[in-house]
């Protein structure tokens, strides 16, 4: 296959960018979409480039490190699916491509392709969590929990945090990510005792990092590669809801 | 020859970690807030021991090169976690559970610490429940196990194909509540390239910032690695791009003794390379085996497709050399088999480099029992195979999907292709009962040490292991040190070791910088995957080990004259990270060559081709070589070996049989 390139290029998160424009030729189907980025590298390096800065670890569509926007898609065309994941026979001959960063005023660009996500572990640590240090707890088996609240919670558990929810959004807003952590402890006993803080401090924390408003487009959702359910919205504006009347607040 | 202490405690096995937990010093909690430790790492041992720490009161820094803690490689793990919980009532115990582990180990394991780790496990899923880890549940509500390899008990906890991940994000969690908190303070985006010591122990670390490039001094009373294996030696296995030994690297440069390095696991189970721009391979978890038969071609460079091949041209390998275990041997045993049916040429797939994996068979009786469960009696073979089929979605639904995904073919409909990989590595940095180093101060956790699993780990002992360090052994055993540790005052980053140490890995920097050469940092990188792939991997012979020895001296010659890394040192610079990686196993790699050679025997996933037996078998030698070797640097090429004496007082020693 023989494809032409276009990627967004960013020296550092001070200076503009703009689109560069490379051929790519000789690329197998069988090559993964960042298989394609080390191609390219390589050939950059030869010549005395810069090769293109982008995230990636696992490479397994499991660590959410990897985050590109493909043609107008945060990972690109196929349906819950990681960038690493993404397979060249999803292209054809000839096409052209456009690949861009997460855009997004929560996520500012460090380098090419590469964006700061850290606003996502201060969202954590505002409230993520179920505060039971080492050594406090009880047997396992002492805490039963019906079978489909566990697996509703596992659903919610199984974000991996990789922001192409913020990046489909047109505001830019990380309710998905929030209301799925919300979610999974809102759903579980021991989620209990901190039920009502964790929903208030994780929201403020998502608004004081400049994420947007939530509109219900559902472009998240259909974006998410862990399709990660709508539902968990709902169930986190409950959650708000409720914790903000118990408060008195309204 | 220095003699290594492990200082396991006096006593009966079970009484040794009750006994040292109630005996070993303590500090107390307004010395523990003047007290800083490092932790290098966040997976699964490096969180959990960062929040557990952060809870008793330190002060705690904690490093990792990706964006966020979240994304250590211990999130790719898939299978699950065991535990001697003895849930269901089948017999397990502490006991089981370690004998277990000593055995397929191959009896290259310390017993002392195996005991302790079986002890320790069942407080590790109380914990990750407590933390709200959504752990795969019966329908009355408890927690439900499955069986892995190498054991007869269900003891595997499990959370659907992503046990690692849900485990890592309950560490991460108790890390982000102490981030949060101010008690952790995280340096994300951050390289260790060196460790502090001064007059003999660790105080810090050297780290240079990924994004801004610069160097940064940190100090610490004690520092702790727990950054994980280096399968990545290889080039390609199933470890994350980013997985390293740098870190474990500087510090055996330092002074800390190297286990075991030659002791590398195979996994049978992962989809075969496809080509020369692959960049890693993806594991098929071992629960596959349970219900898949893996079989190659009787007829050497069978074109045929799967499907027209008769059943009585099939070479089932697996269930005709081992009746006993068929197709659930241990993964070493498994990997080799399959090794030597492609050597033979009976390899299928374009490479002829891989086995058929098939679910046919699966499928068909999966299908039967539904159909006999639904009482259709009069059920078409093509009803039988949808209803089976449906079955085998359910059990594996994820992994047939990935599996898709990258080969473009349905697994549904013609077997998988599957081959061995790099998946982990039982050696590590070596440390005593306490999990500290032979540098004082500087601790090894998780996969980084060589610990718990000698010559080969069973499956779903990984994430036990890391987080059995960090949450229930390095909290009390870091106290041993740190409490005779109570006077040392915070000392200040503009000591002379800090400025020296900070100028030698700038001058590291420097001069990778100015080679300026013709190939990439990647070129070099796959070149060593193949000289240590070809011959220090799923078989290794003296020839061909001290081939790959003058190989890596003359690749490591010609990468620090010839690689090219662009850009600048004081900017997000991927290539000068994968340059200083590369760099290190490139040392590295002479290393578990050197042990390769040096340990003549075949044990575990180590198979000296020297050491067999008449069918093929790997034949261990317990007189000479009943110990570990821990590897002391003298400098850059030049080793000298310590041995530490492991002596079976429970498990006595015998020769592994699946037939």
């Amino acid at each position: 296959m023989n494809l032409t390139l276009k990627v967004w290029r960013q020296k550092n998160s001070k200076e503009a960018g703009n689109f560069s424009t490379y051929q790519v030729n000789d690329i197998t189907p069988d090559m993964s979409f960042l298989e394609l980025f080390d191609v390219l590298n390589e050939r950059l390096i030869a010549k005395g480039e810069e090769p293109v800065a982008f995230d990636h670890d696992c490479r397994e569509g499991i660590c959410g490190m990897c985050s590109m926007f493909i043609n107008g898609r945060a990972h690109g065309p196929w349906q819950g699916t990681t960038t690493c994941q993404l397979h060249m026979r999803a292209f054809n001959d000839g096409d052209t491509i456009v690949v861009e960063p997460w855009r997004a005023a929560g996520f500012p660009v460090l380098k090419d392709l590469v964006v700061d996500r850290s606003a996502f572990d201060r969202v954590i640590a505002a409230g993520g969590f179920v505060s039971a240090n080492t050594g406090n707890a009880q047997d396992a088996n002492c805490l039963p929990v019906p079978k489909p609240d566990a697996d509703d919670a596992f659903a919610a558990a199984a974000c991996i945090g990789c922001g192409a929810c913020v990046a489909a959004c047109k505001n830019s807003s990380a309710m998905l990510f929030v209301s799925a952590k919300v979610s999974q402890l809102a759903l579980l006993p021991q989620g209990q005792v901190e039920r009502e803080s964790r929903a208030l401090n994780m929201v403020k924390q998502m608004d004081e990092e400049g994420f947007g408003s939530c509109t219900l487009t559902g472009s998240c959702e259909a974006a998410c590669p862990k399709e990660i359910s709508l539902e968990n919205i709902a169930r986190l504006n409950r959650e708000y809801l409720m914790a903000n009347l118990k408060k008195g607040l309204f | 020859m220095t003699k290594l202490n492990s200082k396991i405690p006096d006593g009966a096995i079970e009484t040794k970690w009750a006994k040292y937990r109630s005996t070993v010093p303590l500090v107390n909690p307004a010395n523990k807030r003047s007290i800083e430790i490092i932790v290098v790492g966040s997976g699964l041992a490096g969180s959990s021991a960062a929040a557990s720490l952060a809870e008793l009161g330190y002060k705690v820094k904690c490093f990792c090169f990706q964006d966020s803690p979240r994304r250590a490689h211990s999130i790719a793990a898939q299978g699950g976690i065991n535990a001697a919980k003895n849930y269901q009532n089948d017999g397990d115990s502490i006991f089981r559970l370690f004998y277990d582990t000593v055995k397929g180990g191959d009896y290259r394991a310390r017993e002392g610490n195996v005991y302790r780790l079986a002890e320790v496990s069942a407080n590790i899923i109380d914990q990750c429940v407590a933390q709200g880890v959504p752990f795969a549940r019966e329908y009355g509500g408890y927690l439900s196990n499955r069986s892995f390899g190498g054991t007869q008990v269900q003891r595997t906890f499990y959370a659907a194909g992503q046990t690692g991940q849900q485990l890592l994000l309950g560490a991460y969690s108790a890390l982000e509540r102490q981030i949060g908190l101010g008690n952790v303070k995280m340096y994300s985006r951050h390289e260790m390239l060196e460790v502090v010591t001064i007059e003999g122990k660790a105080r810090g670390i050297i780290a240079r910032d990924l994004v801004t490039g610069k160097l940064e001094r940190h100090f610490g009373h004690a520092v702790l690695l727990c950054t994980g294996g280096y399968g990545n030696v290889f080039f390609l296995s199933t470890n994350a791009m980013g997985c390293n030994v740098t870190a474990a690297w500087k510090a055996h440069r330092q002074g800390a003794y190297f286990g075991n390095p030659c002791f590398t696991q195979i996994h049978p189970t992962c989809i075969p390379v496809s080509g020369d721009h692959q960049s890693k391979l993806t594991l098929m978890s071992e629960s596959l085996r349970n219900d898949g038969r893996i079989w190659v071609p009787k007829q050497k460079d069978d074109t045929r497709k799967p499907k027209d091949i008769p059943e009585d041209e099939r070479d089932y390998y697996l269930e005709r050399r081992y009746p006993a275990f068929g197709n659930l041997v241990p993964r070493d045993v498994a990997s080799r088999a399959a090794k030597e049916r492609c050597d033979a040429g009976y390899g299928v797939g374009a490479s002829k480099m891989a086995v058929y994996l098939d679910y046919a068979a699966a499928i068909e009786r999966y299908g039967k029992a539904q159909a006999n469960k639904l009482g259709i009696h009069n059920a078409s073979p093509q009803q039988i195979i949808e209803m089976g089929k449906d079955v085998v979605k359910e059990k594996y639904g994820n992994l047939f999907e990935m599996y898709a995904k990258i080969t473009g073919e349905d697994p549904y409909e013609t077997p998988m292709r599957i081959y061995p990989a790099v998946h982990y590595t039982m050696g590590g940095l070596w440390v005593d009962y306490e999990l500290m180093t032979t540098v004082p101060g500087l601790y090894a956790l998780g996969e980084a040490n060589f610990s718990d699993h000698g010559a080969n780990r069973l499956g779903a002992s990984a994430l036990m292991q890391g987080l059995a360090d960090g949450y229930f052994v390095i909290p009390y055993t870091i106290g041993s040190y740190l409490s005779a540790d109570i006077r040392t005052k915070a000392i200040p980053t503009d000591h002379e070791a800090f400025v020296t140490a900070e100028k030698n890995v700038q001058d590291t920097l420097d001069k990778m910088m100015n080679i300026k050469g013709t190939k990439s940092v990647d070129h070099f990188h796959k070149r060593l995957g193949k000289i240590m792939w070809d011959k220090c991997g799923m078989a290794r012979n003296e020839q061909g080990l001290k081939e790959a020895i003058s190989e890596i001296r003359a690749l490591r010659e010609e990468f620090w004259k010839d690689v090219r890394i662009p850009g600048i040192q004081n900017e997000l610079n991927p290539e000068l990270e994968k340059a200083g990686r590369v760099a290190d196993f490139l040392e590295l790699g002479e290393l578990m060559c050197m042990d390769a050679l040096e340990r003549k025997e075949s044990c575990g996933g180590h198979f000296r081709e020297e050491s067999q037996t008449e069918d093929g078998e790997a034949k261990r030698d317990d007189d000479k070589f009943s110990y570990v070797a821990a590897w002391e640097y003298k400098s850059q090429g030049s080793f000298e070996v310590h041995k530490e004496e492991l002596k079976f007082d429970i498990v006595h020693p015998s020769q592994r049989s699946y037939k």
